[in-house]
């Protein structure tokens, strides 16, 4: 085994085989791990990506579940952790869809010509049947040299027969000038697999070897596998009808601007409802106010006033207002716990259900104008239930130019679900016009930060190219643990930045640096803003949490300190004005700090100006 | 001609792709010099979605604009 090895890092019994499930996006690689493994499995994050593996155990192996890729290869994050993954595995359990032969068999033919024994297990055989398609499975067995099983993994068909398999998988036909080209090779590197992909000009796996990039064989290769691949599904698929399907027909109508964007408007509304009011008001009703509000707060505070005093340094610090013990803990799992799950959930049934590449494909040409492309969407609508949240998503963008674009964006115009209630409850009441100026000057920041952006900065972005898979309908038990994962993954990775947050909080207000920060800001406020002076403490509470600073807005309103004009420029200026504390400790850990101050300050004086320049139009 | 003058329901053939790591994912994905595809949706000013059999592919229009094609029928 090498000794460079990324994955043995992971829990894994010292000599025990690796069984690694491996397949392309939603074929259904998780299904299989969970009938193989059972309960007890371990699940890790991989450091600096979103990417996790599943580790289970099944009989005397350890069963990996990888994230699903079309190739082994390191395009992305995903790609990078599959391929470390893949290439040491003892035996390999490749989920491939039926109906997408062509698509994933590339991946399956990459696997052989590694070397490393194969079982197929051919999936959603239920919808060949149902789209007309005959597959000879006998024969892609001769050609491939593996056994292929045919399974319908949803209804546990096939999966006995699996079982049986595993033990005897083996070393599957190679394309033999790809086997010719690998043994001129295989004394530079490890194991056998590791030739293929130095052949395929993996840049890390070069690196570990400390090869040079002269091998330039990739496109040779590809073309073959691919070549080879396409040759082999002519003789074994036959066609026999064409009819669309209704989920073919749902798929196109969720791309049909005419169609699209009515779905697009449902969804958005049943996310609402869901988030907006199910979780942000009756859940979180509960567990901030009820379970962490009074039983934590009275249990921690009940134990810790024995040991110090609220009124010292180290009392404020702890269990003070913005206590690491008392405030930090209540926002993160009363508050913001919820509404992340919330948006994990939805957003998990999107992606199983294949919906969420069609509203990419329906948003990139809106998002090119802004140097992003339709995979952003995915952390701007994760944006409005956590910017923290969101801005660690940024990592599965293209370029960094991208990242960098999306976490301005994030940071300055996308209020989250925390701050979205409650300016909410402060602007419906004052009325259409108001709720159009506000959205209208928010939209016009968003679209003109990042057109700008994209104008300025050197360099260019990634276009969309991007796989479409089937309509399917979710399967409810996947959904909930990919929500549980990622939800853990939130707190595991933000909890740190809010306690930290909370401290550096409490610091600046024991020092009396939050007072000079804000007496510095008040000129500008009355000046500039046309607002009271009480109103520059709220601006300073949203940095600590952004629903703290509108909920301030909310008082002052109704002492009757704000007109509605003023309330919509305060508005405004808080929404724009820097994320909290943990967002912007988020962004500093995901950016360079030159880029990160850009950032802070960027958004600081936008805040200001945007608001200023509306309450000279407006007051 | 380029990929982003293509109608919708057009048959064609891929005749060069720009960028070599473009290359090397779209191939993946079925898309190379000299693949046939069908052109089966193409969204106002945004992507094109190329269909072969049952798999559907969504490029965007920028690079749409940088693929060669021909159109055959």
């Amino acid at each position: 085994m090498s000794c460079h090895n990324p994955i043995a890092d992971l829990s894994i019994p010292q000599g025990s085989k690796k069984i690694v499930l491996a397949g392309n996006p939603n074929v259904g690689k998780s299904v299989f791990f969970n009938a193989l493994t059972g309960l007890y499995v371990d699940v890790s994050n991989f450091p600096g990506t979103t990417v996790d593996i599943s580790v289970g155990k099944y009989k005397d192996a350890v069963v990996m579940d990888t994230p699903g890729v079309y190739g082994v290869s390191s395009f992305n994050d995903e790609e990078r952790v599959a391929r470390d993954v893949i290439l040491y595995a003892d035996v390999i359990l490749n989920v491939v869809d039926a109906v997408h032969l062509e698509r994933d068999l590339f991946l399956t033919q990459q696997i052989i010509d590694m070397g490393i024994p194969v079982v197929i297990a051919l999936n959603m055989m239920d919808e060949v049947k149902r789209n007309g398609l005959i597959i000879d499975i006998e024969k892609l067995s001769k050609e491939l040299g593996v056994e292929v099983i045919p399974t319908t993994i949803t209804k546990k068909e096939g999966l006995d027969k699996i079982h049986a398999a595993l033990d005897r998988a083996k070393i599957g036909n190679p394309i033999s000038e790809i086997k010719s080209l690998m043994d001129s090779v295989v004394d530079k590197v490890h194991v056998p697999a590791e030739a293929l992909l130095v052949l395929e000009e993996d840049e890390n796996v070069l690196d570990r070897h400390n090869l040079d990039n002269n091998y330039e064989q990739r496109e040779y290769i590809y073309k073959i596998r691919r070549n080879h691949i396409d040759a082999i599904i002519d003789t074994i698929i036959v066609e026999t009808n064409k009819g669309a399907s209704f989920k073919t027909k749902l798929g196109r109508w969720m791309l049909r601007p005419l169609t699209a964007i009515p779905i697009l408007f449902l969804m958005l509304f049943l996310t609402y409802e869901l988030i907006g009011v199910f979780v942000a008001q009756t859940i979180v009703g509960i567990t901030e106010e009820v379970i962490m509000g009074q039983y934590y707060y009275n249990f921690i505070m009940g134990i810790m006033t024995n040991f110090v005093n609220e009124g010292n340094f180290i009392g404020q610090l702890l269990i003070g207002e913005f206590g690491i013990l008392t405030m930090a803990p209540i926002y993160l799992f009363g508050l913001l716990l919820p509404l992340v799950a919330g948006f994990y959930f939805i957003l998990s049934l999107m992606e199983d259900s294949g919906y969420l590449p069609r509203i990419a494909a329906l948003v990139d040409r809106l998002l090119t104008g802004l140097g992003l492309n339709g995979r952003a969407i995915i952390p701007i609508i994760l944006g409005f239930g956590c910017v923290t949240m969101a801005t660690i998503t940024t990592r599965l963008l293209g370029s960094k130019r991208e990242r960098f674009i999306a976490t301005m964006l994030l940071g300055l115009a996308i209020p989250c679900s925390a701050q979205l209630g409650v300016i909410i409850g402060l602007i419906a009441p004052l009325g259409g016009k108001m709720l159009l100026l506000y959205t209208i000057t928010i939209f016009i920041v968003f679209t003109l930060t990042g057109t700008l952006l994209n104008k300025i900065m050197p360099g260019a972005s990634t276009d969309l190219l991007i796989d479409l898979p089937p309509i399917r309908i979710p399967i409810l038990k996947n959904v909930l643990k990919k929500t549980y994962i990622k939800s853990k993954m939130f707190i595991l990775e933000a909890g740190p930045l809010f306690v930290l947050g909370a401290a550096i909080i409490t610091l600046l207000q024991y020092s009396g640096t939050l007072e000079i920060i804000s007496d510095a800001l008040a000129p500008i406020t009355v000046g500039f803003l046309k607002l009271p002076k009480e109103t520059t403490q709220t601006f300073i509470m949203g940095i600590i949490r952004r629903d703290f600073g509108a909920a301030g807005l909310n008082i002052l309103a109704e002492q009757g300190l704000l007109n509605p004009l003023q309330v919509v420029v305060s508005l405004v200026a808080i929404t724009l004005f820097v994320p909290c504390i943990a967002a912007i400790m988020v962004v500093f850990k995901e950016r360079s700090w030159q880029e990160s101050v850009i950032i802070w300050v960027g958004s600081f004086v936008i805040s200001f100006l945007t608001a200023g320049i509306l309450a000279q139009i407006v007051l | 001609m380029t990929l982003d003058l293509i109608d919708k329901g057009q048959k064609l053939e891929v005749i060069h792709i720009p960028d070599a790591s473009i290359r090397a994912q779209a191939i993946r994905l079925g898309i190379y010099e000299g693949a046939k595809l069908v052109c089966s949706e193409k969204l106002p000013a945004g992507p094109v979605i190329l269909q072969n059999r049952m798999q559907e592919i969504a490029i965007g229009r920028n690079l749409a604009k940088k693929i060669a094609i021909k159109s055959i029928s």
